[in-house]
């Protein structure tokens, strides 16, 4: 048994409950004051548009989801906070607090994903289209950062061969290339580093058709926060959060390993699978353990588990697989 | 200097050294160290060590450029050994909660990590320059020898800095600016060391 029983996690753990549940309570009574829970989509983005027409507009606008068999179970939740404070979004800003700080210019509607490359047609689709494709699950995953750190976030959205299927792709595509949103002026932060912009990530279409991975909209039962990705992000929770590109609006369907942002700056250090994996280190740190976020400093050190602990959904992904060669 | 003024700037030299400690403990005590605790203790004292090293390496060549400021020599060991003091607390915030005190886990990274061979090769420099800091120890050692030795200092500052970029991601330049400034500093003494011999001959002719 890999995860840990919740009667194993200190109490002082957990993300206070009384809060959690006091701030949604305010933001229900918030919404429903002016519309219907069930219409708030539409209708409180535009209120809180008009309220604060830069930062965030649609940010933190409740979304309606069903329950998923597909969610972790038996962790305890980041809290909301860190979630959305502590984040690498380098467009934004290196420091971890910077994203939250400067993503408030990202302008998420309209906004288009637009679908290419070996597809039977090319096509763009409308976000909110997208939002109501399917009904939204939430999902709670583990997320490893390459860095030794990790989260526990309950994701808002569906599995995104749900929306793969919707772009009939042809036998010829082999991979997936998700490449994200990109404007110097808006995430004039972006030139403190050397990378060649737009972010671009990429999965083998058997990873991408796999049912725990997300096509992401929402955490914590709202609209995406703007550091977090907004308006739409995939998440890939077997594989280093660098993986899990955010605000896409273009999806390339390919023949050949797409070129990805972190492989290309450091191939020897970051390889296109990235599944998380203890047995292999980084050439400049172990991968072995990692820091829980939000835990005093005496309680964050874990063993991290192979496969980010789903190694029963996805660990025949790369049955005779050298992993690694191919980390 | 008044002797008044000098004790006063010795009060705000310490309260400024020790700032960075208190802000550590004061967040412990309230749980208030950010979302990534071990980080934000890691972060904070591994850049004090870096920025107090910095500033007692500027001295020398201020009083060089500047002979009023000649009273600052008067701070340089204060400096240098807070700087031992947080690269300590540095150290041992990887012994405990990176290594988890595993001996085994502590060996493999100075030996695989470069950039803990490198960070601890620093630390392993500032120690004896920490345990000779004594008058008694100049005087037994004589100022050449305790000179010489001391400017191991240099080297320390340089594996300091590469330690800090061997971790950033690659294309990261958070450690540009602090490596600038060590540059300068590191330039300085021979660039016044050369300005000043060639003063010293052009004068009598
Ligand atoms: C004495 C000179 C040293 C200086 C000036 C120094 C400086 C720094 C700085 C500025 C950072 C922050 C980097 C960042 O978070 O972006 C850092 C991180 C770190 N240092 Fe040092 N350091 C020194 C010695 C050491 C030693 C002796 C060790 C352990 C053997 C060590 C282990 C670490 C570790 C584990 C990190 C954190 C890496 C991470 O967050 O993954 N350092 N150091």
């Amino acid at each position: 048994m890999l995860i840990r029983k919740p009667s194993d996690i200190p109490s002082s753990a957990i993300t206070p409950k009384e809060q959690y549940l006091n701030r949604r309570r305010f933001l229900r009574n918030v919404a429903s004051g002016a519309v219907a829970v069930g219409a708030a989509a539409l209708g409180a983005d535009r209120l809180t548009q008009v309220f604060s027409p830069k930062v965030a507009a649609f940010a933190g606008t409740k979304l309606q989801t069903v329950q998923s068999p597909l969610t972790t179970t038996g962790e305890q939740l980041t809290s909301y906070e860190d979630v959305t404070h502590y984040n690498n979004f380098y467009e934004f800003g290196v420091q971890k607090s910077d994203p939250a700080q400067n993503a408030g210019g990202l302008p998420t509607r309209p906004w288009t994903v637009h679908v290419e490359g070996h597809v039977k047609k090319a096509k763009t689709f409308d976000i909110d289209a997208l939002l109501k494709l399917r009904p939204l699950e939430e999902r709670v995953y583990r997320h490893r950062c390459v860095e030794a750190w990790s989260m526990v976030i309950p994701w808002v959205g569906y599995s995104l061969s749900e929306f793969i299927n919707q772009c009939e792709p042809l036998s010829g595509a082999k991979y997936v290339q998700f490449l994200s949103y990109y404007n110097s002026g808006v995430q004039r932060w972006a030139s403190q580093t050397t990378i060649d912009w737009p972010y671009s990530e990429g999965l083998r279409m058997d990873e991408a058709m796999n049912p725990l991975t997300l096509l992401t909209f929402g955490l914590y039962g709202e609209v995406l926060p703007n550091q977090n990705g907004a308006p739409i992000r995939i998440v890939v929770p077997w594989k280093y959060g660098f993986k899990s590109a955010k605000s896409i609006v273009r999806v390339r369907f390919v023949d050949r390993q797409p070129s990805t942002t972190w492989n290309e700056m450091a191939s020897n250090e970051y390889g296109f699978y990235s599944n998380v994996n203890p047995n292999v280190d980084h050439p400049r740190w172990s991968q072995k353990v990692e820091r829980r976020i939000g835990l005093p400093f005496w309680q964050q050190r874990r063993a991290t588990l192979m496969f980010n602990g789903y190694g029963d959904q996805v660990a025949s992904l790369y049955t005779g697989m050298d992993l690694r060669k191919d980390f | 200097m008044p002797k008044s003024i000098l004790v006063l700037l010795k009060v705000l030299v310490w309260c400024a050294c020790l700032w960075a400690f208190v802000n550590l403990v004061w967040g412990a005590a309230t749980n208030n160290l950010g979302p990534d605790p071990t980080a934000t203790i890691t972060f904070s004292t591994g850049l004090a060590t870096l920025r107090l090293l910095t500033i007692s390496l500027a001295i020398t060549p201020v009083r060089r450029l500047i002979p009023k400021l000649n009273w600052l020599i008067r701070f340089r060991r204060l400096l240098g050994l807070f700087a031992f003091f947080y690269a300590t607390l540095h150290m041992l915030t990887w012994v405990a909660l990176y290594a988890g005190f595993d001996v085994n886990a502590m060996s493999v990274d100075i030996l695989k990590r470069r950039y803990i061979t490198v960070g601890m090769a620093a630390w392993l420099l500032l120690l004896p320059l920490a345990a000779t800091s004594t008058n008694w120890a100049i005087r037994k050692m004589g100022g050449k020898c305790w000179n010489r030795l001391h400017k191991l200092v240099y080297l320390a500052a340089v594996c300091g800095v590469i330690h800090y970029w061997w971790q950033v991601k690659p294309g990261v330049l958070t450690p540009l600016t602090i490596t600038l400034v060590l540059g300068v500093l590191l330039l300085a003494r021979p660039v016044l060391a050369w300005s000043q011999r060639r003063r010293v001959r052009t004068v009598p002719a």
